[in-house]
């Protein structure tokens, strides 16, 4: 479906980064390819580019669709375009799946030219930090010296933040949303269970399941079902689905009953047909890994010390995964270093969905914001 | 150095802004309890070049804060102030909001914790057109306590006898009061003739306090 503010058909470019990367793993990429998307027009002055950073199961495919596939719109459509609050009309807007993704940028599942076999369970553990180095790559490529603001959810929002990190000079907003500046260890252990779903299904063959021709579809699925729970809230779910029975009776055995199973099965069916197992474990596993203060002792506080960003911090209600006490954290780093900040905490029934969704005051947050950057 | 005075058309728009902005120093950090739409932070950064931010409850004060390009935090001020840092600003401000607060007490020592002096503005109850209409029989209605009985957020009303008793109670040592009828400076029987009070105040005991929960 195309709306009348989208920003129409759109096309992924590639590009090819020869500059050997060094991950934070201590291993190195010698090469690798990102595929990302663009929206708008980049000014005479290159000051109107924007990142999107997506999250976990997120891709460069932000907005528009595809000319052969009417049902594909971008993940942030209703965010994204002409008029809209991240306005294509005013900003250069740059979508790139991250690296290790499954969506065209390297990843687990590309052929190593090596080997020319697919990566597999050879392919590096990537982190957040790495990913600002390989969207910084693909800046300097397209002649972006300066982001006018890095943007992202959850996952997404990590990037942003590290962005004003490592880059205090490349970003003058970061827009962070429904993020944390580290997973709690409840967060760490549901990414761990899902994990665990996956490492130990019989199909994963120790990552390198491509060679048997096969997937670890069980263990994605269950792991997408898992997760799934965490980023809706009870009340959306009991508004949703309550009790209710898809026959309207018990039959008595373990076949889908209530409407709950069905959505969730339903879910993990349709994930574990478009997703790499092994780009799942890796971005579980950066998200994980995100920690900026601890380097400086845990003190978030010291870590923000190099900022220079303005930022918009979004959380919401509802959101029990990344919830507005995380997001609280970043501010009160953020206001002990006298950076200037806006904080609000959205109050919505959706969880930590909530930053996918059409909500009224959610929007208008960020398009006031937006309204504001110079560019 | 900003050393100009506040300018005539917004000083007469908002004279209970310019008398808050006389008292601040220039380039000074501000913390606004209860900001609204950001107007008098806005105002003080034109006038004093100050740098701050507004703390605001209401999801339509936010947003406007934000179209205003003001820094402000969606937080319930009736929760304290856990997220700003001890001695962090040099005025904490409380603009026409103590009145509307049910933790009175707790909100001043909180300003006096973040703050090093705190500002508090509010409708003296004690002004004679206020006190004539409780004589007649009626709670009062006016242009500064727009509400009636039925309706009003203002369940912490007083005079200015009352909140300087209060000060005591919270160990606030008042520096400076200001007492305004319109845009008229009043200093004759001010709890009588005055609408709107204005104390700024500082720590009553300078010695260390007790270390803060965050």
């Amino acid at each position: 479906m195309q709306d009348s503010n989208s920003v129409g058909i759109v096309t992924p470019q590639f590009v090819h980064i020869d500059k050997p990367l060094e991950l934070k793993s201590g291993s190195t990429l010698s090469d690798y390819h990102l595929v990302y998307e663009t929206y708008g027009r980049l000014n005479a002055d290159r000051s109107n580019a924007l990142l999107v950073c997506h999250a976990l199961s997120g891709n460069h495919h932000v907005a528009g669709i595809y000319a052969d596939k009417p049902k594909s719109t971008g993940w942030w459509d209703n965010m994204v375009g002409p008029g809209k609050p991240i306005d294509t009309d005013k900003f250069f807007v740059i979508g790139v799946n991250n690296l290790g993704g499954c969506h065209g940028s390297t990843g687990p599942a590309s052929i190593d030219p090596s080997t020319n076999h697919p990566y597999g369970a050879r392919f590096p553990l990537v982190t957040v930090e790495d990913w600002v180095e390989t969207q910084a790559q693909l800046a300097e490529h397209l002649g972006i010296a300066q982001f006018a603001a890095v943007v992202g959810g959850s996952l997404g929002g990590m990037q942003a933040l590290q962005w004003t990190l490592h880059y205090p000079e490349k970003v003058r907003h970061a827009v962070v949303i429904a993020a944390a500046a580290k997973l709690t260890a409840q967060n760490i252990a549901f990414n761990d269970v899902a994990r665990q779903a996956i490492l130990t299904d019989q199909d994963f063959y120790g990552g390198d399941y491509y060679a048997y021709n096969t997937v670890p579809r069980r263990g994605l699925r269950l792991a997408r079902m898992l997760g799934h729970i965490t980023y809706l809230s009870d009340h959306s779910m009991a508004t949703k689905f309550g009790r209710d029975l898809r026959d309207g009776k018990f039959s008595f055995g373990y076949d889908v009953e209530f409407e709950i199973e069905s959505y969730l099965r339903y879910q993990g069916d349709k994930f574990s047909d478009l997703f790499d197992a092994n780009s799942y474990l890796l971005m579980t596993k950066a998200l994980d890994y995100f920690d900026p203060a601890n380097a400086y002792d845990g003190d978030l506080t010291a870590a923000f010390k190099v900022a220079k960003a303005g930022f918009l911090v979004l959380s919401f209600t509802t959101d029990w995964r990344f919830s507005p006490e995380r997001s609280r954290d970043i501010v009160k780093a953020l206001l002990k270093n006298n950076i200037n900040v806006s904080y609000a905490e959205i109050t919505s029934a959706h969880g930590h969905d909530s930053f996918l969704m059409n909500d009224a005051y959610y929007h208008q947050l960020v398009r006031a914001y937006m309204n504001n950057i110079k560019v | 150095m900003v050393t100009t005075t506040p300018s005539s058309t917004a000083a007469e728009l908002r004279p209970d802004f310019a008398a808050i902005a006389s008292w601040i120093k220039a380039d000074s950090k501000i913390l606004d309890l209860g900001c609204g739409d950001g107007a008098l932070l806005k105002y003080l950064q034109q006038e004093r070049h100050i740098f701050g931010y507004g703390v605001d409850i209401d999801d339509g004060n936010v947003l406007s804060c934000l179209k205003n390009g003001i820094n402000v935090i969606q937080s319930d001020l009736e929760t304290g102030l856990s997220g700003f840092a001890d001695d962090a600003f040099d005025y904490v401000i409380l603009s026409q909001t103590l009145q509307a607060m049910r933790r009175t007490e707790r909100i001043i020592r909180e300003m006096l914790r973040v703050g090093r002096e705190g500002i508090v503005s509010f409708p003296n109850f004690g002004y004679w057109k206020n006190r004539l209409q409780v004589i007649r029989g009626h709670m009062p209605v006016s242009e500064a306590l727009p509400y009636h009985w039925y309706d009003t957020p203002n369940i912490h009303l007083c005079t200015l006898g009352d909140f300087e008793d209060f000060c005591q109670q919270c160990d606030a040592k008042i520096l400076e009061r200001r007492v305004m009828q319109q845009d008229r400076q009043i200093r004759f029987l001010p709890n009588l003739m005055g609408k709107l009070a204005f104390y700024r105040f500082e720590r009553q005991n300078k010695s260390p306090r007790p270390e803060s929960r965050d």
